[in-house]
Order: C-alpha cells, then sequence, then structure tokens
C-alpha cells in the first residue's frame, strides 16, 4: 500500500508539472506568438479605446442600433450579496435562463417582448442564447430590424439593408452551423458611415 | 428539420467511423507498450516517470493490485486538489482575486473532477482563479481520462488473455495513455481552437467601454488548452459558465465540429482496440454498430423535437421557423445544439453548447435516456467500452439462458462469478440515481433546489443525480446545487458511479484473464453479426426502461403531455 502512495504522489506531482503548469504556459506562449488576436480575446478598439470583443455580445437599447438577443445573465446584487439582479450581457458570468419549455416565467417574458416588436418576429429576438453572450442574431432578426434603424438614424433603408447584407455571414463552407448576423460588428460599421 | 442539418449531422458520423480504425491502431500499440511515432521524445519522459515514482512498468499486476493502485491515484489527487482549491487565494495566477472556494463546494469539485464527471456547483469565471483552473482541474481532465482508458484496457486484456494472472499495470497504462494520447492531441487541439478565437491568456479579466458607454467586463484566462482536454478526455468542465455555448469557448461551427469529433474519437477507437486484442476487428464494429443504433435514434428524436418549436411560444406570434432558441446559440441553431447535446450525453461528457434545461420536453428526454442507460453508446473515454462489454456479458448470458448452453463472448466462458460482478456494476448506479432523486424530491434541502415548477422540476432533480452517478456532468442547470445537502449528495452519487461500476468491472477482467480459451465450436454463437447487435441492443433498453421507465413518466414524459395540453408552470 505504502508503495502505492508514493507512486501516487511522485506520478502526480510530475503531471501537474507537465500537464498543469508547462502545457498551458507553453501554450500561452505559442497562441500569443502564432494567433495574438485571438489568443488576446479578439478585443476591438475604437479611437484607440477598447469597445468589445467580436466574439462577445452586448447590450443595445437605442433606436439608432440593431439590437441583440434577449440575454439573462446576472450579477450580484449590490444592495445585498446574497442575491442576483438582472444584467444583461455580463461577460463576467455567462448564462442562460434555464428555464423549461412549459415555464410560465418563459411564457410571459416572451409574450411581452413579443408583444413590442410585433407579429411575425423571428424567434431568436425573443429568446435568451445559452450564453446571454450570443454575438449574433439570424439575417431574419435582422432585416426585422432595419426601418426601425434606418428611420432613427435618417438613412434610406436600402442602404441599411446593405449594410445589413455586407456584415451577413453564411455557413461556413457552405455546411456548417447556420446564418447569421454579428450585431456588434454591424452596429460599429453603422456609427462608421459618413454623417450627412 | 431540414437537409443541410442532416447533412452535418451525416458528416459527423461519416469522419467519426474514418477516425475508428487507425485510431484504434495506435492506441493498440501505444497500450501494448510497443514503438510509436513519437517515442523517440517520449520514452525518455515515461522512462524518467517510472524512475522517479519507483516502478516497473513490466510489473503484472492481478486485478486487485491494479484497483488498490487505481484507488490510491485517487485518495491523493482528491487531497491535492481539495487543498488547491482551499488555498487559491494564497496562490499566484489568480489576477480576479478569487476568494477560496468553501469546504462543501471545494469537496465536490474535486470528487467531480477525480471521477471524470466534471459536475459544475459553480460558474468557472466567477470562482476559479487560473491556478486552480490550469494546475488542478485541467490536471484531473488528463488524470481521470487516462484511468479511463487504462481501465478498458485492463478488460479488454481479461478477453484477450488466457491463463494469466495478472491485467496489465496501472501505472504504465496511465502514464502511456497521458503521454502517447492525450497530450500530444491536446497541443495540436489548443493551436487549432485558438484559430478559431478561443483565448488562452492569464490577464486579468477586460474593461470595455460598449458602443452605449456602459461597461462591460469580459473574462479572460488560458481558455484554449483547457477546453483541448476538456473535450477529448470526456470530461466536460466548462472552463466557463456556460461551457461550450460561451462564444469564446466554441466560437465557430467548425471549432464546435472538433468539439463533437473529439468527445466520440477515442471512445470509437477504443472498440477496434477492443476487436484487434481478442484478434477479429469484426468483434468490435459490432460493439460500435449496437452503439450507432442508439445513437441515431436518440439524434432523430432530439432534432426533431428541438427543430420543431415550442408551440406555446409560437402562439403568441412569434416566428418559430429556427425551431427552440430558448437557451441555444445562433451559430449553431436547432441541429447542432441537438446534436452537440446526444453526443455528450451518449459519452459521458457533459459539455454543452445550449442549455438543456430549455430543451423541449423529449428533446430533454433523449440526453437524459442517454446518461441512464449507463452511457454506453461511445461512452466516456475508456469508461464506455467496459460499460457496453460488461453489457455484451449480460446479453450473451441472457442468450445462453434461453438456449441452455454455457455462453460463451470472444473466446471466453461467462459463469455464474462474471455475471454477478456484472450485475453488481450494472444495478449500482439506479439505486444511486433513484434512491437520491427520491430523496431529494421529499426532504426541503431537496425540493429548495429545482427553480422551475412542476414536472420539469423534478426532472431537474432526476437529471442531476443521474449525471452525477453517470459521471456525466451535463445539468438542467436550473436547479441550484451548491447547497450543503446536494454539494453532498450528489458526491457520493459520483464515487457510487465510479467506482461501484469500476471495481467490480476489474474484478471482471481479473476473472477472465485466468480462464482457458475455449475453442470455437458449431455451438458458439457468433457475437460479430447483426442477431448478436440486435441482442445486445435490446438488453441495453430492457434493464434500462424497466429500471427507469417510472421515473421518466414523472419528468419528462408527463411534461410533453402538459405542453400538448397547453399547460403552464
Amino acid at each position: 500500500m505504502l508503495r502505492h502512495f508514493r507512486a501516487s504522489l511522485v506520478m502526480l506531482v510530475l503531471m501537474t508539472a507537465l500537464l498543469g503548469i508547462a502545457y498551458p504556459l507553453a501554450m500561452v506562449g505559442v497562441a500569443g506568438a502564432a494567433f495574438p488576436g485571438q489568443a488576446g480575446g479578439s478585443l476591438l478598439q475604437k479611437d484607440g479605446k477598447v469597445v468589445g470583443s467580436s466574439l462577445i455580445g452586448q447590450s443595445f437599447t437605442g433606436e439608432t442600433f440593431f439590437h441583440g438577443r434577449p440575454s439573462a445573465t446576472t450579477d450580484t446584487d449590490p444592495a445585498d450579496s446574497t442575491k442576483t439582479v438582472a444584467a444583461p450581457y455580463n461577460a463576467a458570468n455567462s448564462a442562460g435562463s434555464n428555464l423549461g419549455p412549459t415555464s410560465k416565467a418563459l411564457v410571459d417574458r416572451v409574450k411581452e417582448d413579443a408583444d413590442k416588436l410585433g407579429k411575425g418576429v423571428p424567434v431568436d429576438l425573443v429568446t435568451t442564447s445559452g450564453s446571454g453572450l450570443d454575438p449574433h442574431i439570424s439575417p431574419e432578426a435582422a432585416a426585422w430590424q432595419v426601418p426601425r434603424v434606418a428611420k432613427a438614424r435618417g438613412l434610406p433603408e436600402a442602404q441599411v439593408q446593405a449594410l445589413v447584407a455586407q456584415h451577413t455571414e453564411g455557413r461556413m463552407y457552405g455546411l456548417l452551423g447556420e446564418p447569421r448576423v454579428n450585431v456588434l460588428q454591424l452596429n460599429l460599421a453603422l456609427d462608421a458611415l459618413p454623417k450627412r | 428539420m431540414t437537409l443541410n442539418g442532416w447533412a452535418q449531422i451525416a458528416l459527423f458520423c461519416g469522419l467519426v467511423l474514418l477516425l475508428t480504425r487507425p485510431l484504434g491502431g495506435y492506441l493498440d500499440n501505444v497500450m501494448a507498450g510497443r514503438r510509436t511515432l513519437l517515442s523517440p521524445v517520449l520514452l525518455p519522459v515515461e522512462r524518467g516517470f517510472y524512475r522517479l515514482a519507483g516502478i516497473d512498468p513490466a510489473e503484472e499486476q492481478s486485478w486487485w493490485v491494479y484497483a488498490r493502485a487505481m484507488v490510491v491515484f485517487h485518495i491523493v489527487g482528491f487531497a491535492f486538489l481539495y487543498l488547491l482549491l482551499r488555498l487559491q487565494d494564497l496562490l499566484p495566477l489568480n489576477p480576479q482575486g478569487m476568494s477560496a472556494v468553501p469546504p462543501d463546494l471545494a469537496g465536490n469539485t474535486a470528487v467531480s473532477f477525480l471521477t471524470n464527471t466534471n459536475w459544475q456547483n459553480y460558474g468557472g469565471e466567477s470562482t476559479m482563479s487560473y491556478l486552480s483552473q490550469m494546475a488542478g482541474l485541467s490536471v484531473q481532465n488528463f488524470l481521470s481520462a487516462a484511468t479511463g482508458i487504462a481501465l478498458a484496457v485492463a478488460l479488454v486484456r481479461g478477453f484477450a488473455r488466457a491463463e494469466s494472472k495478472g491485467i496489465g499495470n496501472f501505472w504504465a497504462d496511465m502514464v502511456r495513455a497521458t503521454l502517447y494520447v492525450l497530450l500530444p492531441f491536446c497541443l495540436l487541439l489548443t493551436v487549432f481552437y485558438v484559430w478559431q478565437g478561443v483565448p488562452q491568456n492569464l490577464s486579468s479579466y477586460v474593461e470595455a467601454t460598449t458602443l452605449e458607454g456602459a461597461k462591460q467586463t469580459i473574462a479572460q484566462g488560458p481558455v484554449a488548452s483547457q477546453l483541448a482536454i476538456k473535450m477529448l478526455g470526456t470530461n466536460g468542465g466548462g472552463f466557463f459558465n456556460a461551457n461550450s455555448a460561451h462564444p469564446y469557448e466554441n466560437p465557430t461551427a467548425l471549432s464546435n465540429l472538433v468539439q463533437m469529433l473529439s468527445i466520440f474519437v477515442i471512445g470509437a477507437a477504443l472498440t477496434n482496440l477492443f476487436g484487434r486484442a481478442v484478434g477479429d476487428e469484426r468483434q468490435g464494429w459490432a460493439i460500435l454498430a449496437a452503439m450507432g443504433v442508439l445513437f441515431l435514434a436518440g439524434v432523430v428524436v432530439c432534432y426533431w423535437a428541438e427543430a420543431g418549436g415550442n408551440p406555446l411560444i409560437g402562439a403568441l406570434g412569434v416566428d418559430n421557423a429556427a425551431g427552440n432558441m430558448e437557451g441555444k446559440e445562433v451559430r449553431f441553431g436547432a441541429p447542432l445544439s441537438a446534436l452537440f447535446a446526444v453526443i455528450t450525453t451518449a459519452a459521458s461528457c457533459g459539455a454543452v453548447n445550449a442549455m438543456l434545461d430549455s430543451f423541449m420536453p423529449l428533446g430533454g428526454l433523449i440526453p437524459l435516456v442517454n446518461i441512464l442507460l449507463g452511457e454506453i453508446i461511445i461512452g466516456g473515454v475508456g469508461a464506455g467500452l467496459y460499460g457496453m462489454l460488461l453489457f455484451a456479458v449480460l446479453a450473451i448470458f441472457l442468450a445462453g439462458l434461453m438456449v441452455g448452453r454455457t455462453p460463451e463472448y470472444v473466446g471466453k466462458k461467462i459463469e455464474a462469478r462474471e455475471v454477478k460482478f456484472t450485475m453488481l456494476a450494472i444495478l449500482c448506479c439506479p439505486l444511486a440515481i433513484l434512491g437520491f432523486t427520491a430523496l431529494a424530491a421529499v426532504v426541503p434541502a431537496g425540493l429548495a433546489g429545482p427553480a422551475n415548477a412542476g414536472p420539469h422540476g423534478f426532472s431537474e432533480i432526476l437529471y442531476a443525480y443521474a449525471s452525477a452517478a453517470g459521471n456525466n456532468g451535463s445539468a438542467f442547470g436550473g436547479l441550484t446545487g451548491n447547497t450543503v445537502f446536494c454539494n453532498g449528495t450528489l458526491a457520493v452519487a459520483m464515487m457510487v458511479g465510479r467506482f461501484a461500476i469500476i471495481i467490480p468491472m476489474l474484478a471482471v477482467a481479473g476473472s477472465l484473464a485466468s480462464k482457458r480459451k475455449a475453442a470455437i465450436s458449431a455451438g458458439t454463437f457468433p457475437t460479430h453479426g447483426g442477431l448478436f447487435v440486435g441482442l445486445l441492443v435490446g438488453a441495453v433498453l430492457i434493464v434500462g426502461g424497466l429500471t427507469f421507465l417510472p421515473a421518466l413518466a414523472l419528468g419528462p414524459i408527463a411534461e410533453h403531455f402538459a405542453l400538448l395540453a397547453g399547460s403552464l408552470f
């Protein structure tokens, strides 16, 4: 038995040094050298300031922006640390709603949003994502918002539509995944349009 | 359901089949200690490990010694991981200043990662320091997976050897699986994942100012290196709380495909290793075929349920064409979310790319059933093969009863001792699942857990104990698991699910290894054909169905009919 203990202890120390320290640190080095942008979190900058990450959705509420999906992420209640409060797109605490399909809370929430957005709204605009940080919406969900954004910005709808088309990514290699629009990048492009 | 969805499912299945045989051959060479491509680099490292630990890799261990070495290695690993989590606030690589993990949560987490379960009663980015993730959780991801491979190979030796006392050497098996299989693949996978967008850094969390002027804190970390082993080792514990639904942990459909392949590829290859070891690769393909039948049935039901969407949401005037999107990411949609859910529970992985709690009742039923059947569809690395071989022993025993002959499987007579130990292994898991579920469904501490009301709340409880005892780790995540009651009962369920299967399984291995090879005669039942595959699938479904149907009727099945009737909870 003692023999097993010694072997276990030595093995664990060696394996921890190799797999727990050397491997991840070496990978930090390799990744940082080969793909510095991705390794650092695919951050986006505007005027020298970090405005977010191309992979992480952020909350948009203004009329002049395309909106992402509802988000179920929360944060600690500043008034009472044992409680949580809603904090959409909290990228330090990813989470889904975990509401089941027969949940009254789910149906009530969707009803409220759907009533605001109108009949025939695409389902991704009224459902929360798995991570609460989904950076994408479907092309249908983007098209749904074009009239509102164009009106708020005083732009012709066709111009906004063209911008959405430009930012619509198809399935990878024509096969994998679903067509989608990155909301943050689309909104950055909107902001970059020449002012008139 | 779309043609594109089916094409992606077909592509996945094709790639798994393509990789099974070459990787099976490589695994066979590695585990037998033969020279491989990587030997020039790794052999000195391997020998150094043995020398320092005082091990003779050529020493044959009886099943009892093998089991003891494995258990002691788990005890030492538990103590180390527990201390690391308790002391993380005092240790380096903690840029966010995470506090020490509380005792019950640290204990639950240590058991969880030791047993290859990766049930998480915490959110990674809000609880764990980078050091805990790297040197604690990741290391156990490697070691628990290597242990799984070692154990499966030990059982295979039981079938392959004749009149032998030993079933191999635990230390040599564990070290070889780690150095030659898991680590090299993880190096490649990490670079691939970073290329796709997964972060790999040690920076503190990024403070961004959003376009609307709000502050957004974006969690960072050495994600890619942990992700690689989390999938390949079928561990499944997310770096982030949202696991592989998090865009940093699974940024693209291509990273998603590679993650799904990582879950299955070693488990599938081990069936081929089994075939090679018993001298007839068709035996391996037969096992894989039985797994494939069960897998495809699950995919069809789950994809159908999720693609159909939630009628209660459709009734509100929402365009449901994309399917049930609550808890799903746009880049994956219904097909890839359903496929991932079936894969992760067929294997004992437990990583998720969508929230299973928000699946449709029948969509969520499939992952639950996969776990309840014992995760023998490909299964966890190693665990799937030894689980399925135990069912093969049972199936062949039932067939023998029907015709009144002593059953044989790949040349070994299956007798009372093997069947008794097999039944012990097969019955312990249901006992833990149903026992704890029943307890949690009546005591106040258990009833405090579920977030959803009605039958779905019961499903959350049942899923939790199934996932723990099945060493899966996925969850109906609404359940509040970070309580003393849940941390404790789930930890016990995880230990039962690991050791109460492994130890009887090793006893079967030892008993088989000591037997003579029976000569093939006209009366031998061929175990490489369709009849055997059917029998094996039947045995799995009958045992699983008889055991769990009542519980399933109270949860997902009741919820399905409630949904059809338009009831809300």
